[in-house]
């Protein structure tokens, strides 16, 4: 894996709401390189889930760039001069969310091959024959015709992660993913979680569980009011924090 | 006057008038609740995409027709369409049923297209965001993940206004259009029984939107059996 092949740039940016009132990015630049397993850390509010939601423009930032495999998303047209589709680019882009956000109507094969059939145009045959075999990778081969109510909240977690792999994403955006849960069912979630980063997923997770940003993550990046305070490798950011919010944070978690 | 005198009018005028009532009057009664329903359901989505838009604009016409609607009587309403569209439209000169019908449209439209608006709105924001994350674009999101989460919230609502426009369409009778109120008022003044025709039209409509009603129920469950949930 070259570490210096950066799969996103995000460069300068900005989040701002009520005119510059409320600050939610205050100019944020990191690289992510392919196979990164980045894990953003921070209090509450402190704009880690802003920043994870802009990369795949659900929060359309007010300044900055993006620029996703060579393309920066952020503008209103590609560099081949045409309107920008970001459905395209979202497609590259799977999202885990807190509360999982499985469609109830559909069941869970459903769930998985909708997005594959209807968006990549992927054959019926071809993209259930896939989802059976990624739910089969999670433990959930047999529930593949339940409806998402019949799950736990660690199955419905499982079942979000392999619906947004099945459109084959070149990265996974996790958004608190074991924010919900029972803390019995959080385990499960995380085991599948690192199964994908050692199969060499670029991932970028939003977590409050220390102990997988700890023993998962190649980068910790600690955030608070809008900025990226510290980053480094876990041995870095866990046993020699430099800054004094970064050590505050840490005595309270750890 | 006792409950027997009242009890053997009902049934005399009821055996006499049977055909005006039942046929005549719950003719034009349900015919325009019908037309109102339908074509006041198409144009209520029509203004409820206009509410949702992404151009201000139409949102703005959307909401004030809404707020106009909502806002003013609906005998007022008949008032007007029936008096001044004609005077408008030379077209709908003296065809009074087809005024009245518009009005109530018209009126229904705004009711149906807050009902559209709210049960799609009801929708989780989550369920949109899951959707464009995995590529869907905005129409397939709607089409594929909204939609059919919001009939379920708009379908009962949507029976509900139903019925109320059966009753709605007794204010037509102000100008004797010919559904059960007029044919109503019409017995009254034929036989100059005042508490009788009323007793009667009352049960009438009662019979109606009940077995509507419980129609609709039975629909409802039948939506309910489909979803697993």
């Amino acid at each position: 894996m070259a570490t210096s092949d950066k799969l996103i740039q995000v460069q300068d940016l900005k989040k701002y709401y009520n005119g510059d009132q409320i600050k939610a990015l205050d100019g944020v630049s990191v690289d992510i390189n392919r196979g990164d397993v980045m894990v953003i850390i921070g209090p509450s509010g402190s704009g880690k889930s802003t920043f994870l939601r802009s990369l795949n423009l659900l929060e359309v930032p007010t300044s900055g760039s993006i620029i996703f495999e060579g393309t920066d998303i952020t503008k209103k047209k590609g560099p081949d001069g045409k309107k920008l589709n970001i459905d395209l680019h979202r497609q590259k882009m799977g999202m885990v969310f807190q509360h999982f956000n499985l469609f109830p109507h559909k069941t869970i094969l459903q769930n998985m091959t909708l997005a594959p059939i209807k968006v990549k145009g992927v054959p019926q045959a071809e993209a259930e024959a896939k989802a059976r075999d990624l739910l089969d990778r999670v433990g959930l081969a047999d529930r593949a015709d339940a409806y998402p109510i019949q799950l736990s909240g660690g199955q419905k977690q499982r079942v979000a992660i392999v619906r947004a792999l099945a459109m084959e994403p070149d990265v996974m955006l996790f958004d608190e993913p074991t924010s919900a849960l029972d803390p019995e069912m959080v385990g499960e979630v995380l085991d599948v979680m690192k199964k994908l980063a050692r199969q060499g997923m670029t991932m970028v997770v939003v977590t409050h569980e220390m102990g997988f940003a700890r023993e998962v993550g190649n980068r910790v990046l600690f955030m608070d009011d809008g900025k990226i305070l510290e980053q480094g490798s876990p041995d870095e950011i866990f046993n020699h924090p430099q800054n004094p919010r970064l050590k505050d944070f840490l005595s309270k978690v750890l | 006057m006792n409950f027997a005198t009242i009890g053997h009018n009902i049934v005399k005028l009821t055996i006499k008038y049977w055909d005006k009532f039942l046929l005549t009057g719950m003719g034009y009664t349900l015919s325009l609740a019908a037309i109102t329903v339908a074509v006041g359901a198409i144009l209520g989505s029509l203004i409820a995409l206009l509410r949702m838009s992404k151009f201000p604009p139409f949102r703005w016409i959307a909401g004030i027709y809404t707020e106009i609607i909502r806002g003013t009587p609906m005998l007022l309403q008949l008032y007007l369409f029936y008096f001044a569209l004609p005077q408008l439209i030379p077209f709908l000169n003296r065809k009074q049923y087809l005024c009245v019908a518009i009005a109530l449209v018209c009126n229904s439209a705004a009711y149906v297209s807050e009902i559209i608006r709210s049960g799609i709105q009801a929708v989780d924001i989550g369920q949109t965001e899951a959707a464009r994350s995995l590529g869907l674009s905005q129409r397939l999101t709607m089409t594929q993940i909204i939609l059919p989460q919001a009939v379920k919230n708009i379908l009962p609502a949507l029976g509900n206004e139903f019925i109320m426009i059966v009753k709605d369409t007794s204010l037509a009778s102000t100008f004797f259009i010919g559904d059960l109120m007029t044919q109503c008022l019409l017995i009254k003044g034929t036989t100059y029984l005042t508490m009788e025709p009323l007793i009667m039209v009352a049960v009438v409509y009662f019979v109606l939107t009940f077995v509507l009603s419980k129609l609709l129920a039975v629909f409802e469950r039948r939506l309910r059996r489909g979803d697993i949930r």
